[in-house]
């Protein structure tokens, strides 16, 4: 009764766990995705710890049964190869946010997304994402050196600056890397773009 | 069947007082081997119980004012929504699973339990891995995949330590039996335990990069909810149905069927959490695949235990263990069947990524898990301690609360996630109104929320009245000891 129970167990593993991994082993990155800096890895880091994923997914499904392409979530659906630098993934199971496969082509703009984590309400009146006020520094006076954010009056606080941390900054960095709109090595659009 | 129930109606009358006199002595003894940790487990359960639904419930505000308590990074819903999950799954759940395991098994195989030592140490390490675990999820240290959030270097090693401990006991207990035929709840009790250990080593091993990591990630958490926390909890139900009711398992055929084309089919099922996504298609194919024929164990364990149970539902008046115990097969019924669905492209293109899937979880954590465990605690605590539950009008208080409070919540929910999942489904109509259709629902699931804790809050009291309180004299006997059948007028059909 043990050695079947643990078959079928066993018999699962092999079939979604190690016979994938062995059939992945040759995926290759794309030669327009980027391997991550370190200041993006750290912003990675910051995205975990702080449970980004629970709200946000970083995939654009299939067009054939889902509005994620239409919708403008990205110019394709996500596959394999966009994942490889990835570990942990972070594909998330959640859109009470919406998508960030490629954030960083829809908002490319840092110094939103960094008044975006401060209050997420001074850009989008609607929002329910939390506030991160603690990835950012209140100051009663900037120091020589010091990253000030704008932060709208009804936002601010009464007295001194809020200065950007260095963790701020990198999930920042990370965020606006999140590109994945070039053509995938597979795909048609990809072979008519090389010579 | 007939002829079953017939055999068991003249054995009581023959001898009946003899046979309870005997039985009950036997029982006890049983029941006293593992007193330490039964009553250690479900000790160190109640308090994460607490823990989990202060979390859940702060989890919950914030969708409602998210600007609540966002000045810490502590108490950030992205730390919060973590610490809430595994706080219930492995501290409440599955420490209430410790008890309810080692409990089950001196009886199941009449012998007093092994090594019940080894299984209170194995809780007390499970627990302290999970308190690193979870300090550490607030400071920010997470391993980034869901249900395997707690730290594999300083955590995880002293969680598999723990349940094998446990598991070690539960296992010498087996090999300790005096009886020739295995009853089906001890088929799901021992295999969970090596069952749980795969696949949570499996899950946590750090080399997965890219999609792997995704798919390693939801063939541990799918399995977690199906190898583990089921196995046992049908386990308990197979074991609280026919023994209150006095009966035996309508069939012993169908029981076997459902436990092998669970551990068949469960297992394979966890891709159908990235239906659409960037995994190879064979896999999820396979996964819907092994989801649709999930049927068959789901009806097996359905028409089992509701045959055993058909014609006495009219017994769920006099006993909370029962009652509980029924309300959590059918919901087994109901979740798995609602999985089943979601499972299906069509409905799933709707549901995945909206609140729906948090209805569901619940609908199986919660009214399936966690009611099966608080009937288990319901009758077997009495038991343990040899004191009868004090208040009555406290256990109708926390079951209506509870059970209610939670049937408002997956109703919201489950409407709110419909709504989301349209709106997304709609290009053009923008993130907002994806987001403005779930507003009024997750008010109603704070309210659900509030409701379910006052009703844990009730549940938490008695206990503690139960177990530290000396009004109550211990001679007297635990009513449910003395329950006899009770039978509902017979169906003229």
């Amino acid at each position: 009764m043990l050695m079947g129970a643990l078959a079928t167990v066993i018999f699962a593993l092999v079939i979604l766990v190690i016979l994938p991994s062995s059939l992945l082993s040759h995926v290759e990155a794309p030669p327009q995705l980027k391997r991550p800096s370190q200041q993006e890895l750290l912003g990675r880091q910051i995205y975990i710890s702080n449970g980004c994923i629970y709200c946000h997914t970083q995939q654009v499904r299939d067009a054939e049964i889902t509005a994620d392409v239409s919708s403008g979530l990205g110019n394709r659906a996500s596959v394999p190869a966009d994942y490889v630098y990835d570990a942990p993934n972070l594909l998330g199971t959640m859109r009470t946010g919406p998508d960030l496969f490629n954030v960083g082509v829809r908002l490319p703009d840092s110094n939103w997304h960094l008044l975006h984590l401060y209050q997420p309400r001074a850009l989008v009146p609607w929002s329910i994402m939390p506030a991160f006020p603690f990835l950012f520094e209140h100051k009663p006076k900037a120091e020589k050196g010091d990253k000030v954010l704008k932060v709208p009056a009804a936002y601010a606080p009464k007295q001194g600056v809020v200065v950007i941390t260095p963790e701020a900054a990198a999930l920042v960095a990370y965020l606006t890397s999140l590109r994945h709109d070039y053509p995938i090595p597979d795909s048609p659009a990809f072979k008519e773009s090389q010579p | 069947m007939t002829i079953q129930q017939g055999q068991v109606d003249v054995k009581q009358e023959d001898n009946s007082q003899y046979l309870n006199k005997a039985s009950a002595m036997e029982m006890e003894t049983y029941d006293q081997s593992g007193r330490q940790p039964v009553l250690l487990g479900f000790l160190i359960a109640v308090i994460w119980l607490l823990i989990g639904t202060v979390l859940g419930d702060l989890s919950s505000f914030k969708f409602d004012h998210p600007d609540l308590l966002s000045g810490q990074a502590y108490l950030t819903f992205g730390r919060i929504r973590p610490a809430h999950l595994n706080a219930m799954v492995y501290g409440w759940a599955s420490t209430a699973m410790f008890s309810v395991s080692l409990w089950l098994m001196p009886r199941l195989c009449r012998t007093r339990l092994r090594w019940g030592r080894v299984a209170s140490c194995g809780i007390l390490v499970w627990t302290a891995g999970l308190i690193v675990g979870l300090v550490l999820l607030l400071q920010g240290y997470s391993d980034g995949l869901e249900w395997l959030e707690l730290d594999r270097m300083w955590a995880d090693p002293l969680l598999v330590v723990g349940a094998a401990m446990v598991g070690a006991s539960v296992w010498r207990t087996l090999a300790a039996r005096n009886v020739h035929h295995l009853y089906v709840s001890v088929w799901y009790v021992a295999a969970s335990y090596p069952w749980f250990l795969i696949i949570f080593l499996a899950g946590n091993l750090p080399f997965y990069r890219g999609v792997e990591s995704a798919a390693v990630n939801w063939f541990y958490a799918h399995n977690a909810l199906g190898l583990w926390l089921t196995a046992v909890n049908l386990a308990l139900i197979y074991y609280l149905l026919p023994k209150i009711i006095g009966r035996p398992i309508y069939s012993y055929w169908l029981s076997l069927v459902g436990f092998w084309a669970l551990a068949l089919f469960y297992a394979l099922n966890g891709m159908h959490h990235l239906i659409g996504g960037p995994i190879p298609s064979w896999m999820i194919a396979t996964s819907i695949t092994a989801s649709i024929m999930m049927v068959i164990p789901v009806i097996a364990v359905g028409i089992n235990q509701h045959m055993t149970v058909v014609g006495r539902f009219g017994a769920m008046r006099y006993s909370p263990a029962l009652t509980l115990a029924v309300i959590a097969a059918m919901s087994y019924t109901a979740v798995s069947l609602q999985g089943i669905m979601t499972a299906l492209v069509s409905v799933n293109r709707i549901t995945h990524f909206t609140h729906w899937t948090i209805a569901h979880s619940h609908l199986g954590l919660y009214m399936f898990v966690t009611l099966s465990l608080f009937g288990g605690m319901y009758y077997i605590l009495p038991r343990v301690l040899k004191r009868e539950w004090p208040s009555r009008r406290l256990i109708r208080l926390h079951i209506l609360l509870t059970g209610g409070g939670m049937a408002l919540y997956i109703i919201a929910l489950g409407i709110g996630g419909v709504l989301q999942g349209l709106s997304l489904l709609t290009p053009g109509t923008g993130f907002e109104a994806s987001v403005a259709s779930t507003k009024p629902w997750l008010m109603l699931r704070s309210i659900s929320a509030v409701i379910i804790s006052v009703g844990h809050l009730a549940f938490i009291y008695h206990s503690y009245l139960l177990a530290f309180s000396r009004k109550h004299s211990t001679t007297q006997l635990p009513p449910f000891i003395e329950f006899k059948p009770v039978l509902v007028k017979e169906r003229k059909s």
